[in-house]
């Protein structure tokens, strides 16, 4: 059988995103199985992420594997001189199915090539993050019924931010309608743009943020506009408050529409949002769950039928 | 160009590279590996051109390349001609064919590429004149790369 990855979000077709999506609401409906049992998941953290190695530990828990690995590149022998190959190699003896999070772009497809397992790609720089992507379309797609045809609005930081290129790629299947609202300095890069006109996705720019220029969202995904990304000090404090979401900012949205961020914020989402019916970012976190246990099931070859007709759920 | 005029000594068989741009003389003969033949190789460098201004050509001996050697020149000097020579006289004239795909040739211009991190081969997809690394993704433009 050919090995299955999970290393990028940019290839898999519109059929494939949904049957994953499908796969994922067979485990929110049923989150404990014992499907993993016997299996060894590794978890590589070459770069610390408390969160998404939580999520991901949590599913390989959930579904009865076992897990090995390390939070903190400090203990791993990269630190005495050893290549990713022999590290991957050598967990590889271990492991089913090897998770990794690596401070270098390309670290994850290099370990598939390398690897006799499954790579399962955590984030790799500012390259590709596609298990965020997949809760990310999950979330999207429980909340509004569809992936098709949606205002999605992106605001922040679209120059640096990995989350929204991921999204912008992989929604090309779905027709969707992308307002891009960001200080010039984080604009959305050119070649992001160019890759919408290619694949004849629809797109606005706005520099400004206010509740008409939200009003026909479905979807307003909010990120970070972090200080260090600035080359001009003077023009974080003109926009460091400009792209703040609060309740008045809410006051049009259509009563459909959530609020969805990778996470973590820190004062881009007003903390009076939380209890604003339209904020989804939390439970989009712990829909990170059940898109990992999805991708743990298709790397491992579990197929949906499997998954449905599945005798080891814990009730 | 009777042999009288002829820049370079004649082979007898082997191949003869020629409108390399000056400065890429040294690059080709090192992307075509003749420094470890065994066979006679004749480089010369500014001579007169129409073509290019100031040109190379580089006479092997004995030496018959293959398709993938030949495109390994698609990056530095994609316009060169090389002379197949079988008894004196030129057999067949090749040109640089620019591959879909190059390894090993070219380094990834991204600091935080896994290929500048790890001891192993780089890997561009070639389309249009843009190399895009397998890895990172990064594109560079073909006439501007560095050599690994």
């Amino acid at each position: 059988m050919k090995k299955h990855n999970f290393v990028t979000i940019a290839d898999l077709t519109r059929e494939k995103i949904l049957y994953m999506i499908e796969m994922a609401q067979e485990f929110e409906k049923h989150p404990n199985r014992e499907l993993l049992k016997g299996k060894v998941v590794a978890t590589l953290f070459f770069e610390p992420s408390t969160r998404t190695r939580l999520s991901f530990e949590t599913a390989a828990n959930r579904l009865g594997a076992r897990v090995i690995g390390f939070a903190d590149p400090k203990i791993t022998s990269g630190t005495k001189g050893e290549t990713l190959k022999d590290t991957i190699l050598m967990v590889s003896n271990y492991a089913d199915v090897i998770v990794m999070r690596h401070y270098i772009e390309g670290a994850a497809q290099y370990a598939s090539e390398v690897a006799p397992v499954p790579i399962v790609n955590a984030g790799d720089g500012a390259h590709q993050h596609p298990s965020q992507c997949m809760l990310d379309l999950y979330s999207i797609y429980k909340t509004q019924g569809t992936l098709d045809n949606l205002n999605i609005y992106m605001v922040g930081d679209l120059k640096y931010g990995r989350t929204v290129h991921s999204l912008l790629m992989a929604m090309r299947h779905f027709n969707p309608t992308f307002h891009f609202v960001a200080p010039k300095e984080l604009a959305m890069p050119k070649e992001y743009k160019l890759y919408c006109d290619e694949h004849g996705i629809k797109y606005q720019e706005h520099t400004a943020f206010n509740e008409k220029v939200i009003a026909d969202a479905d979807i307003l995904y909010m990120t970070r506009v972090q200080k260090e990304r600035f080359s001009d000090l003077m023009e974080y404090e003109r926009v460091k408050n400009v792209y703040v979401l609060n309740n008045d900012l809410l006051k049009n949205a259509k009563p459909n529409m959530k609020i969805l961020h990778p996470l973590p914020r820190v004062n881009e989402i007003a903390y009076e949002v939380d209890d604003n019916p339209h904020a989804y970012y939390i439970q989009q976190a712990g829909n990170g769950l059940f898109a990992r246990e999805a991708i743990f099931c298709d790397v491992l070859g579990i197929t949906l039928d499997e998954v449905k007709n599945d005798k080891t759920i814990i009730r | 160009m009777n042999k009288k005029e002829r820049l370079v000594a004649a082979i007898e068989n082997g191949t003869v590279i020629d409108h390399i741009p000056t400065d890429k003389t040294y690059q080709v003969a090192s992307l075509l590996g003749l420094f470890t033949l065994k066979t006679p190789v004749t480089i010369g460098f500014n001579y007169p051109s129409k073509k290019v201004g100031s040109k190379g050509i580089i006479k092997v001996s004995d030496k018959f390349f293959t398709d993938d050697e030949i495109s390994r020149l698609s990056v530095v000097a994609p316009n060169v001609i090389l002379s197949i020579i079988r008894d004196y006289e030129v057999v067949e004239k090749r040109n640089v064919v620019t591959p879909s795909e190059i390894k090993g040739i070219v380094k990834c211009n991204n600091p935080k590429c896994i290929t500048n991190n790890e001891p192993m081969q780089t890997h561009f997809h070639v389309e249009n004149g843009v190399l895009t690394c397998h890895y990172c993704e990064k594109e560079q433009d073909i006439n501007k790369v560095e050599l690994c």
